[in-house]
């Protein structure tokens, strides 16, 4: 028996190879709590398929979309250039990652600055994994026939048109997924982009979360899953807020493809 | 027979004419008060988009029964316009229905259509006041849309219902006299929509009845030329600028952030990277961001200039259900009316930007500029592809660089950014811990 691997950039240039893709973790993949669970399922699925990964490790940093949201363009290019510099000396050419703020970062922003990347966001790689036949699922786990509804990022959904996706990849769990009324194009935020991650919201009526997590509760949902670290935290602080939380769980795609992959 | 109405339909006709083009350079220098910028890519799908998005209403249709609606006044408008050639031409010739012999029974089943259309635009417009004034359709009762553009929307729709009346009643008019022989008026054949008028006129005198013929003959065309004139100070004017805005819409990525050259400059030079900058910088480096319109680019003074103030943008934006006070529409109508003030005070001599004011602070706060989640679906909603967001982060870009006036919880995050290379406090040398449990893991079979 074998441990799960998790190879990094320096290690691997050390001994003269290159992986196929670089998994870009992100800073709440790194730091948050609840979403280092995500990072692992990730890390334990692409083991277990086999696939040829590293992470940049303490060698990556923050891509800078909170501070380019937030109006610091200095910040954001200080952080982008530097990254920039650290993938172009790995020679990277492909980059993965759960977090839809990076993917859209990395994708659209860094190109202007010298950085050109094939970048794809988790959901996409889980639904070529599937649709390759590499993720062996079970489809008799936990979720099987339980009703599960998708909330869309902002910057998955609108921000890059990646929709089906994510809807792909659940529906391989073989369970019946429900849609909120405001979906897709019309899908509503979570109220943590654009930087309001790191503030409070400016005083209003509701919060925008709690708001979101009434439409997911509406569907009868016994899940809600997204694809965003943000989105993660907003749908369960929402869920709590509504005293929910024994019923309705909130799941990254990663943690419910691995759970079904009984790893 | 007396050139008198032919001539003063003329000057009529050439006095709107130069009063509309002084209106329309009036519009043009306001938009192009703000910066230049070249969008010229791409010119294929630039073409289709506008073809799909202002000429074939498609986003419209995200709402089914409004676009339906609107479908209707629009169509009206494009076609009845094509009788309006007709219109003026008789004025200019002193003609009556110049086209009628020529065209023969498709004239009929063109006027019947026109009719059919203006009895749709009639209906279609009632049901839109209806919905402004009765139903009160929530997103025509926010804040900004108090006074003017209130009013703004309930004229419109009623000279649109008043000049389609004006329509029927003529052709209603001119058919009872052409029936009764007199002399000048041409029988076109059955005409289904006025004819159901024809009760209402048929005992009155050939005389009363020329008089109101003529009357609404007049009515039409000049309440139509008075009209094209009213578009350009209301906000009607989308029917013209719907065009080119959706001609130069944003066809990036709509999450991808524009970058800022100027900065990637400096950053470079910071960094010690070879840049393509020219060794001299220029003598006036521009602000940051964007303080004022100018700070903008014409193209997002174009867009405001777009804008119908449907909200659309407001009524699914996150921020706005939830009660904050940012609402995307009012962005452009204050992008637009900072645009209008400028405008008019550099034409009568006036400071122009001097004037003390500008957009940020006098027209949008930063408590609006704050609570925007950069979501994107008052972009989405926009039928015509306008970009409010666009210029929030602009504005959010000179409060960061030029005032250092983002809220305390973001500088916190810009510092946690600078020292620990991620938005929290967190050590940049615990980045990789995630790992250490998951590596002790055996992997099942």
């Amino acid at each position: 028996m074998s441990t799960y691997k998790v190879p990094t950039m320096a290690e691997m240039a050390g001994k003269g190879e290159s992986p196929e893709v670089l998994f870009w973790v992100g800073c709440a993949g790194s730091f948050d709590d609840r979403y280092k669970a995500v990072t692992q399922a990730f890390v334990k699925i692409l083991n277990k398929v086999g696939v040829s990964f590293a992470v940049l490790g303490p060698e990556e940093a923050c891509t800078g979309d909170p501070a380019r949201r937030a109006g610091n363009e200095f910040l954001f290019q200080m952080q982008a250039v530097a990254n920039i510099q650290v993938m172009n000396g790995y020679n990277i050419k492909k980059v993965v990652t759960a977090c839809p703020h990076c993917f859209n970062t990395i994708k659209n922003e860094y190109p202007a600055l010298g950085g050109n990347y094939e970048v794809i966001h988790h959901s996409q790689f889980l639904q070529q994994l599937i649709n390759e036949g590499k993720v062996a699922l079970k489809g008799g786990g936990e979720f099987k026939g339980k009703k599960i509804t998708f909330h869309d990022s902002c910057y998955l959904g609108r921000g890059n048109n990646v929709y089906e996706a994510p809807r792909e990849v659940i529906k391989a769990l073989d369970v019946e997924l429900v849609e909120m009324k405001r979906c897709k194009t019309k899908g509503l935020c979570c109220g943590a982009g654009g930087a309001q991650m790191f503030k409070e919201p400016e005083p209003g009526r509701k919060d925008i979360n709690v708001e979101r997590t009434e439409e997911a509760l509406a569907t009868g949902a016994s899940a809600i899953a997204v694809g965003c670290p943000f989105c993660l935290t907003m749908m369960t602080d929402g869920v709590k807020n509504k005293e929910k939380e024994a019923e309705v769980k909130v799941y990254d795609l990663a943690e419910m493809i691995a759970k079904d992959m009984g790893i | 027979m007396s050139f008198l109405p032919q001539i003063i339909f003329l000057i009529i006709l050439i006095a709107s004419g130069f009063f509309l083009i002084k209106r329309v350079k009036f519009l043009r220098r306001n938009i192009l008060l703000g910066t230049a910028e070249i969008r010229n890519d791409q010119p294929e799908k630039r073409w289709k988009t506008m073809l799909l998005v202002a000429f074939g209403q498609q986003k419209m249709f995200k709402r089914f029964i409004p676009a339906f609606l609107h479908l209707f006044v629009y169509v009206g408008f494009l076609v009845i316009n094509l009788e309006v050639l007709e219109f003026v031409l008789d004025g200019i010739f002193g003609t009556h229905r110049l086209f009628a012999p020529y065209l023969g029974g498709a004239y009929v089943a063109a006027m019947n259509f026109f009719e059919f259309l203006a009895v749709m635009v009639l209906i279609s417009c009632l049901i839109f006041l209806i919905r402004r004034n009765v139903v009160k359709v929530p997103r025509f009762t926010k804040p900004e849309m108090k006074g003017w553009p209130a009013l703004d929307g309930n004229l419109i729709l009623c000279i649109e219902i008043v000049l389609m009346m004006a329509i029927l009643k003529m052709n209603a008019a001119d058919q009872i006299l052409a029936s009764r022989g007199v002399e000048h008026y041409v029988v076109v054949g059955n005409l289904f929509f006025s004819g159901l008028l024809h009760p209402i006129f048929e005992n009155m005198s050939s005389s009363f009845l020329i008089f109101v013929e003529r009357a609404a003959w007049w009515f039409h065309i000049v309440g139509i030329l008075a009209f094209a004139i009213y578009v350009t100070y209301s906000k009607h004017l989308h029917i013209f600028l719907a065009f080119p805005n959706t001609w130069y819409s944003n066809l990036n990525p709509k999450g991808e952030m524009e970058n800022m050259p100027v900065v990637t400059n400096e950053v470079n030079m910071m960094l010690g990277i070879p840049t393509d900058a020219p060794a001299d910088p220029p003598a006036e480096i521009g602000r940051f961001g964007a303080k004022d319109i100018n700070d903008l680019s014409w193209i997002n003074v174009m867009n405001a200039y777009s804008c119908t103030e449907c909200g659309r943008c407001t009524s699914e934006c996150p921020a706005n259900l939830t009660g904050k006070k940012l609402s995307p529409r009012k962005i452009m109508m204050d992008v637009r009316d900072r645009a209008e003030e400028v405008g008019k005070s550099l034409d009568t001599g006036g400071k122009g930007f001097e004037d003390g004011k500008s957009l940020l602070g006098d027209y949008i706060s930063k408590e609006e500029l704050n609570a925007c989640t950069s979501c994107n679906a008052c972009v989405e909603a926009c039928p015509v592809n306008i970009d409010p967001l666009a210029i929030i982060l602009e504005m959010r870009r000179y409060v960061a660089m030029e005032e250092s006036g983002t809220p305390p919880q973001w500088n916190a995050m810009f510092q946690n950014m600078e020292t620990s290379f991620a938005p929290w406090k967190f050590s940049p040398q615990d980045r990789f811990n995630w790992a250490e449990k998951v590596k002790e893991e055996e992997i099942p079979n």
